[in-house]
């Protein structure tokens, strides 16, 4: 009996190990690959220049205008994200804490819109455009954007809040704090780390997404200087140059990947460091 | 023996002076507490002496907590909880009135089972408090801040380092901290939910004898499973059974000589 239990335990770490290690090893398989093949391509023309005419047959230029389109994109639906999503995720943890079943409720309808495909949101956010009479332009690709990561936002801060205990939340009004005074004082800074995580994911999404802004944001070989005007963005870069039958272009999609893969990898590393820096200064 | 019941009987005019004749600071009349269908506190009525230590002793799940929590209003937080009666604290009745509810609460420091301490460091913990209640003067909050940690014997032990996080502190330290925190908005009681439960036995030494001084200036509500605890702190214990008061009175009495079956077979268990 004893001997079964000890390979039952050994066949278990065994195959948690394999199947976490495959994990990273798929991970980093998908960087090789990204940087295999688009690094000989990369070079500063990439970063620095605009696309210039024939760009997509082979011409010169880079994807200045889609690096910059992407963070006009990906950083204007995160500040909305923002704003809407951390007084969304306190409110359901502070205010409703005494209902449940909303809470319940409120977390479902958050689920079901972070599980809807980006492409239906870009969808919804054509038929906006259309209403209010409006072009692709950034604005568009920053609302609809904002619309398919404020559930992210949420959902993720929320689980974090929610895992703080209750006797912290009692503590704090304990003292004579009102309950916003609680929630902004007490349970945003308990939730800090979660809120950066909440907005990582967040960002990360929204600079990714290519579906969404396909038909709102548009394309345009210009960096954007209005929110009226059409924005290109990283992903679509890398489609529309993966779609080219010259070998050097599609070369250039997989070093676009890497601008990408380098940009989230930055603001990861660098919310990080301001994440432990808040806590060292902040929290202290 | 008869020194002995003459002691005693002194001891039964003295405690029931405690509650009739100095002036008890709050008063609990036909309290009723619902979760539900469960009837949880039932017509529950005591007088809370002023300057004193009252422990409120009982069964897991009898009522205790629900009863501090009903004193500084934190049922507010649960929706199942229906709460009738009346608590009278001084001449106001918190639950029938308008009561400023987070000024109620700064009149009642509340000690949980286990710390929390505030996300923040162990100064802003103590000057949150004062924070809240307006206070901008930074000399007086430093002043506020020595004071209570020296009150609650912590200021040696972290004079030093008022700026690390409050979690750092050991879970003793954590406890007493949150007593200064408590102590630093001036309340008139202190809700003790078995504050000495998470803490090893040196630590809860430390919060008994801090109590047993704390009364000069304060009222305290302990609640405790440890008789020994009770025995040692108590000027007037409550026993509390499924809801109810079962017996109330001077801790030599009640424990010596328990009216109810009841009371005597807890006695007996906990012993």
């Amino acid at each position: 009996m004893r001997r079964v239990k000890i390979i039952e335990e050994k066949f278990f770490i065994w195959i948690s190990a394999f199947m976490t290690y495959s994990l990273i090893a798929v991970l980093i398989f998908i960087i090789l690959v990204i940087f295999i093949k688009g690094f000989g391509a990369l070079n500063w023309d990439m970063v620095l220049k605009t696309p210039r005419g024939g760009y997509y047959y082979g011409g010169e230029g880079g994807v200045l205008n889609a690096i910059i389109g992407s963070l006009y994109i990906a950083v204007g639906a995160t500040l909305i994200a923002i704003i809407i999503g951390v007084p969304a995720a306190l409110y359901l943890n502070v205010q409703l804490i005494r209902y449940r079943r909303t809470q319940n409720t409120i977390r479902y309808f958050l689920d079901a819109l972070w599980g809807i495909p980006s492409i239906v949101y870009g969808a919804f956010g054509f038929s906006l455009m259309i209403f209010f009479g409006m072009n692709a332009s950034l604005l568009a690709g920053i609302i609809t954007v904002a619309l398919l990561i404020v559930p992210i936002m949420v959902r993720t801060f929320d689980e974090v809040l929610s895992t703080i205990p209750k006797g912290l939340h009692e503590a704090s009004l304990a003292l004579g704090s009102t309950r916003t005074e609680t929630a902004f004082k007490v349970l945003f800074k308990q939730g800090f780390p979660g809120f950066i995580t909440a907005v990582l994911l967040s960002f990360g999404r929204g600079i990714g997404d290519a579906a969404s802004v396909l038909f709102t944001a548009g394309y345009t070989d210009n960096i954007p200087v209005n929110l009226d005007e059409p924005a290109a963005t990283l992903p679509l870069a890398i489609f529309f140059q993966l779609g080219s039958p010259i070998p050097e272009v599609r070369d250039r999609a997989f070093a676009s990947a890497i601008i990408l893969t380098g940009i989230i990898l930055t603001i990861s590393i660098g919310a990080r460091i301001l994440s432990k820096r808040y806590s060292r200064t902040n929290l202290t | 023996m008869e020194l002995i019941e003459t002691k005693t009987n002194n001891k039964v005019l003295a405690s029931k002076q405690i509650v009739s004749e100095a002036s008890s600071i709050l008063r609990v009349k036909d309290l009723n507490v619902f979760a539900g269908h469960h009837h949880i506190l039932k017509n529950v009525e005591l007088e809370i002496p002023r300057n004193k230590i009252t422990v409120l002793i009982g069964p897991s799940g009898c009522g205790k907590t629900t009863l501090l929590k009903c004193i500084n209003k934190l049922t507010d937080l649960y929706k199942e909880l229906k709460v009738s009666g009346s608590i009278f604290i001084d001449k106001d009745d918190i639950l029938n009135t308008d009561t400023n509810i987070p000024a109620l609460r700064q009149k009642m420091g509340l000690l949980s089972q286990r710390p929390y301490p505030l996300p923040v460091s162990i100064y802003k913990n103590v000057a949150y408090g004062l924070k809240l209640k307006g206070v901008r003067d930074k000399k007086l909050i430093d002043f506020s801040v020595e004071k209570h940690l020296r009150e609650v014997g912590l200021w040696e032990e972290v004079k030093n380092r008022l700026n690390s996080p409050a979690t750092r502190l050991s879970i003793g330290q954590q406890q007493r901290l949150c007593l200064a925190r408590g102590l630093a908005v001036k309340p008139s009681i202190i809700l003790a939910d078995e504050p000495t439960s998470s803490l090893d036995p040196i630590s809860s030494k430390i919060i008994e004898n801090l109590f047993k001084d704390l009364t000069k200036h304060y009222t305290i509500i302990l609640v405790t499973h440890v008789l020994r605890q009770a025995i040692r702190l108590a000027d007037h214990v409550i026993f509390m059974n499924d809801g109810e008061i079962i017996e109330q009175g001077s801790p030599e009495i009640l424990f010596k000589s328990p009216k109810t079956e009841q009371l005597r077979a807890y006695l007996v268990d906990g012993n």
